[in-house]
């Protein structure tokens, strides 16, 4: 096994080891892991952040673009732009951030609008409607059931959002069964969570008995 | 009207060519081709904006070593260890060495595996407990909307968990019934609630009532 990969796991059981001492209490190497763990998450994000945008989307056509390919100097305006948005450390000129920003929100919102509506509230009401005409046809009277309880449950949930009504009598009611629906999916959420981190958990442990120490697994101690 | 109208004015032509783009198609496409120029604009913005981050980052953890605040030693390693995984990051991205030692490819991979990937997950990992001791607490049967929490997170750990599944078989078919069926309506209900609500959100952001994240106030 290469030095680097000895190395790794070293390092990987020890933060390994220095995050889990927090469970018997707070203590300075799990707040040396704690910090190492904000710097490398930052770092990987410069890294993944000039290696997947700019060097492919700027640095290449704008400064380095392959031979024969003209350079894109338009790019200058997005290179500006981002420019703009350190204007904000000179107190006289910080206002000038603000048309970075403005277009940025302004093109997401534009986008996210669209997609919201086209993507999620069209689809999803067309197959909730689509399910009463399903319902008709079917002769399972277990998917018959199955496809009226997400009809009822769509709507009560619905009427559990909507605010423009007291919560009160019939309404009252229909928001209530719209909780339960909630709750279940919150339960569900809630289980899926916890079985999910106590499979990373496991993962972790496995790591260090197999990798580590090499118990099982021939590893690198 | 610079400081304050323009900025608006640009959201609005910045949110329209999308949504224009969205229902009319040009000559050329030439609109489409306009909001994907957009799409990469965008792109190198949020990157300047990450950066902006880390500057902000410096300027905190630089005054705390200086003034040796508490619990300085702890912003030197974060700046240590961005600084690092930074230069083997920036390596990986222009594709050159790190001191001539390692490709940058296989530096940035490393930092990965020996830090990265080890302390994402055990931080993860260490949620288990304090969720299982939040769920505690959550999961005392109180009222009705309790009890079916319980059932619900209940059945579907139980459901996930080969040994649960010996003894009682049913549990995938009803771990499937209620991720499928009463669990689908109610996230589809938040679907649809939560996309309108984004949607008269952004209206209200493009016409420039909402103008909060420009650090402006109401009538401002």
């Amino acid at each position: 096994m290469d030095f680097g990969t000895v190395a790794a796991t070293w390092l990987g059981a020890f933060f390994t080891l220095c995050i889990l001492s927090f469970l018997y209490k707070d203590n300075p190497f799990f707040r040396f892991a704690e910090s190492v763990f904000a710097g490398v998450s930052m770092g990987y994000y410069i890294g993944n952040t000039f290696g997947q945008t700019f060097v492919p989307n700027l640095v290449h056509p704008l400064f380095t673009p392959p031979a024969g390919t003209p350079r894109e100097w338009i790019l200058v305006i997005p290179l500006l732009l981002g420019f703009l948005l350190y204007t904000r450390y000179i107190k006289k000129v910080a206002w000038v951030s603000r048309f970075s920003l403005a277009i940025y929100v302004g093109y997401y919102t534009g986008v996210n609008m669209m997609q919201k509506l086209q993507g999620e509230v069209l689809p999803q009401s067309a197959d909730t409607i689509l399910s009463f005409w399903r319902a008709g046809t079917f002769t399972n009277v277990g998917e018959w059931i199955s496809l009226l309880v997400v009809v009822v449950g769509v709507l009560s949930v619905l009427v559990y959002f909507f605010f423009s009504a007291e919560h009160k009598g019939a309404i009252g009611g229909v928001s209530r069964l719209g909780i339960w629906f909630l709750m279940v999916s919150f339960g569900a959420a809630f289980g899926y969570t916890i079985m999910g981190r106590i499979s990373i958990l496991i993962g972790r442990v496995i790591f260090l008995i197999n990798q580590w120490l090499g118990i099982g697994n021939g590893g690198v101690a | 009207m610079y400081k304050k109208q323009f900025p608006l004015l640009l959201a609005f032509l910045g949110g329209a060519i999308p949504i224009i783009s969205f229902f009319i198609t040009t000559p050329g496409d030439r609109l489409k081709v306009t909001t994907d120029t957009l799409q990469d604009w965008m792109l190198i913005i949020a990157g300047a904006a990450l950066l902006l981050g880390v500057v902000n980052l410096f300027q905190i953890n630089l005054r705390k070593i200086s003034t040796r605040a508490k619990g300085w030693p702890n912003a030197l390693w974060l700046l240590l260890s961005l600084v690092i995984a930074a230069t083997f990051g920036l390596a990986d991205a222009f594709g050159t060495s790190v001191f001539g030692i390692w490709g940058g490819d296989v530096a940035f991979q490393w930092i990965q595996d020996a830090a990265f990937k080890p302390l994402q997950a055990t931080m993860f990992s260490l949620l288990a407990f304090y969720v299982a001791s939040a769920a505690f607490r959550a999961f005392r049967v109180r009222n009705v909307e309790a009890g079916i929490l319980l059932a619900a997170a209940l059945i579907i750990m139980l459901g996930v968990n080969p040994y649960a599944v010996k003894v009682l078989p049913f549990l995938p078919d009803a771990t499937n019934w209620i991720m499928n069926i009463p669990n689908a309506a109610a996230q589809r209900g938040i679907i649809i609630g939560a996309a309108l609500g984004a949607a008269s959100f952004s209206l209200r952001i493009l016409l420039g009532i909402e103008r909060s994240y420009l650090g402006l106030q109401k009538g401002e």
